[in-house]
């Protein structure tokens, strides 16, 4: 798959990293290149095989619906760029 | 006195327990170790030497008191991808920027309840992402191992030490430590302790808690330990793993003492060896060290077998539709908001945006971007749907072997140590570095890597044995007849001491 510097850009967009002119022209090649190497996988048939879930065959957990942590907001923000009253802040969203 | 950094981890036990040194004399000769050779090695982002001595104190009185704990005064160096309470974790990336976690992770909290002593954080490539330690926010780490040069003397190339727990597995083969932890998620144990002459065992997806360790890619990711020998590794292993209801993947097994099966011996063991291993351009002195490992275990009283796993060739470029997609999901979390870095936006998008575009580095990013291209509208089933029935089949295809052998022996890499700057402008080149470690991760099982020999260039090279799924009990006794054969691989010289 060749992917093209506006494609690039819609993925940096999505993935919300901001990438400058010179970075998505590097990439346009580097990421070229390694989709093309996993097409390979075209080769294998794999008509009638389940993705694959989970690697070791267990039996998810199940624990009861009881509150077992909590009133830990100092710990929970203490790491914040920055925070107020327990609140992390952040640059205003709505008009 | 003898320098008690050339302990083992199982021999400086022993020390302690008959009281020919206390653990703060031991924990003092690897910080002085440290304190020497860090600023050449650059294994340590972060060395903790009061924390260190504290414990060892505790350790001292616990000891004379005869109330010793199993890991009791051993000190260790962490990758800085387990969160420790307190004490900066950053992954290596720039993005966790000074983050403190409040809580400790399982496998490092299962040590510190054992009695082990922290010596400091280990570097790694960023968020484990790289096979050369290059990728780290922190720097390069120098591999202690030096290539010959041509006139007979050591060459002043700087070889990497393998990733992403390069800083594990130099501070290990330099005597900074005498144990590390690591993770693997695509070889990132085995890949470095082959390129160190170290020992690195990737245990069994679920056999350690992955709570509290930085999140690369959750299906494949797993902590093992970096150690001196397969003994040592065996001690590491039991006291890291653990069940914990903080991971809904960690499995309800009990934890053997490893340790204690080594004696058994292998005899009767059936051995595989894939043909689809023997990959085009494999260069001739690892094949000749394969033959050796053979020739080995067949002494040792090992049966030898020809398997075949059909679809090794497509695990890597599964693995990099996988990893990536997983990476692209996990670090979605690095948003500027609630921990690591900020860089101010004109609103909270541009703000992610920036925050996300200083943050992370050239190789996380790329990641980052091919994960959220396989993943996005359109392309969903093409490529991770696919990758992941293939992975289905590289599971099937070791099922199908379990019938016949009981452990797989493999080269660890395709080549020795290479010089830093060799392989990091080209990512693909990179990437093949894994191609004998990565089918393990996809198919969840147990490998470790011990090393086996030097290369014509003088430098260490691993094999590597599959296991079974939580069978490294068998794996450890196979690797134990190995290091048995082969010897111990010390760095000849501390050249690099100041």
């Amino acid at each position: 798959m060749q992917v093209d510097q506006a494609t690039v850009r819609r993925i940096a967009r999505l993935a919300r990293i901001k990438i400058s002119d010179d970075e998505a022209k590097g990439l346009e090649g580097e990421l070229s290149g390694i989709l093309k190497w996993v097409e390979q996988l075209g080769e294998v048939d794999t008509v009638g095989v389940e993705p694959m879930t989970r690697v070791v065959p267990i039996e998810l957990k199940q624990r009861k619906d009881i509150v077992c942590d909590g009133e830990i907001a100092d710990d929970v923000t203490r790491n914040a760029p920055v925070s107020e009253n327990h609140f992390f802040v952040v640059p205003k969203v709505v008009e | 006195m003898t320098d008690l950094t050339r302990l083992t981890l199982a021999e400086a036990r022993d020390g302690l327990t008959k009281k020919q040194f206390t653990s703060t004399e031991l924990t003092l000769a690897f910080l002085t170790a440290i304190e020497k050779g860090n600023a050449t090695l650059n294994a340590y982002v972060l060395p903790v030497p009061e924390h260190a001595l504290a414990q060892a104190k505790t350790s001292d009185s616990r000891l004379a008191k005869g109330d010793a704990r199993p890991l009791e005064g051993l000190p260790l160096g962490i990758k800085d991808l387990f969160a420790t309470k307190g004490i900066r974790t950053t992954a290596c990336s720039t993005i966790l920027d000074d983050f403190k976690p409040t809580y400790e992770s399982t496998v490092t909290q299962n040590l510190w309840d054992a009695g082990a002593v922290m010596l400091g954080k280990l570097n790694c490539d960023e968020f484990a992402m790289g096979s050369s330690n290059e990728t780290s926010a922190f720097g390069p780490v120098v591999n202690p191992w030096r290539r010959n040069g041509k006139d007979g003397k050591p060459s002043t190339d700087r070889l990497v030490p393998g990733g992403s727990s390069g800083g594990s597995s130099a501070a290990v083969s330099a005597n900074l430590c005498l144990a590390a932890t690591a993770t693997d998620t695509g070889g990132s144990i085995r890949q470095p302790a082959a390129l160190t002459g170290t020992v690195g065992i990737k245990p069994t997806y679920g056999r350690c808690s992955r709570w509290g360790t930085v999140a690369f890619a959750s299906s494949l990711d797993q902590a093992g330990p970096i150690a001196k020998t397969v003994r040592d590794s065996a001690i590491m292993l039991r006291h890291m793993s653990s069940h914990d209801l903080k991971d809904s993947t960690s499995v309800d097994t009990p934890v053997p003492d490893y340790e204690a099966e080594l004696g058994r011996g292998i005899k009767g063991l059936r051995v595989g060896v894939p043909r689809e291993y023997r990959v085009e351009g494999m260069s001739a002195e690892i094949d000749a060290l394969w033959q050796k490992g053979i020739a080995w275990l067949k002494a040792a009283g090992a049966t030898i077998h020809d398997i075949s796993l059909p679809h090794t060739k497509y695990a890597l470029p599964a693995y990099y539709i996988v990893a990536p997609a997983e990476c692209s999901s996990n670090l979605a979390r690095y948003d500027g908001v609630r921990y690591g870095l900020r860089v101010p936006g004109k609103d909270l998008t541009e703000t992610y945006e920036n925050t996300r575009a200083a943050g992370f580095g050239k190789e996380v990013k790329r990641r980052i971007l091919i994960g959220t291209y396989v993943l996005s509208a359109g392309y969903y089933d093409a490529y991770y749907i696919k990758a992941q029935k293939v992975r289905t089949l590289i599971k099937r295809d070791f099922d199908e072997a379990w019938e016949k052998v009981d452990v797989v022996l493999t080269p660890t890499t395709p080549s020795p140590a290479f010089a830093a700057g060799e392989k990091s402008g080209d990512p693909l080149a990179m990437y093949l570095e894994d191609i004998f470690t990565v089918t393990v991760n996809m198919a969840g099982l147990p490998g470790i890597s011990v090393p086996a020999g030097l290369s014509s260039q003088g430098t260490p090279l691993g094999l590597q044995l599959i296991g079974k799924p939580f069978d490294e009990g068998t794996l450890l006794r196979a690797s134990q007849a190995i290091e048995d054969a082969a010897g111990r691989f010390p760095v000849p010289t501390r050249w690099w001491e100041s």
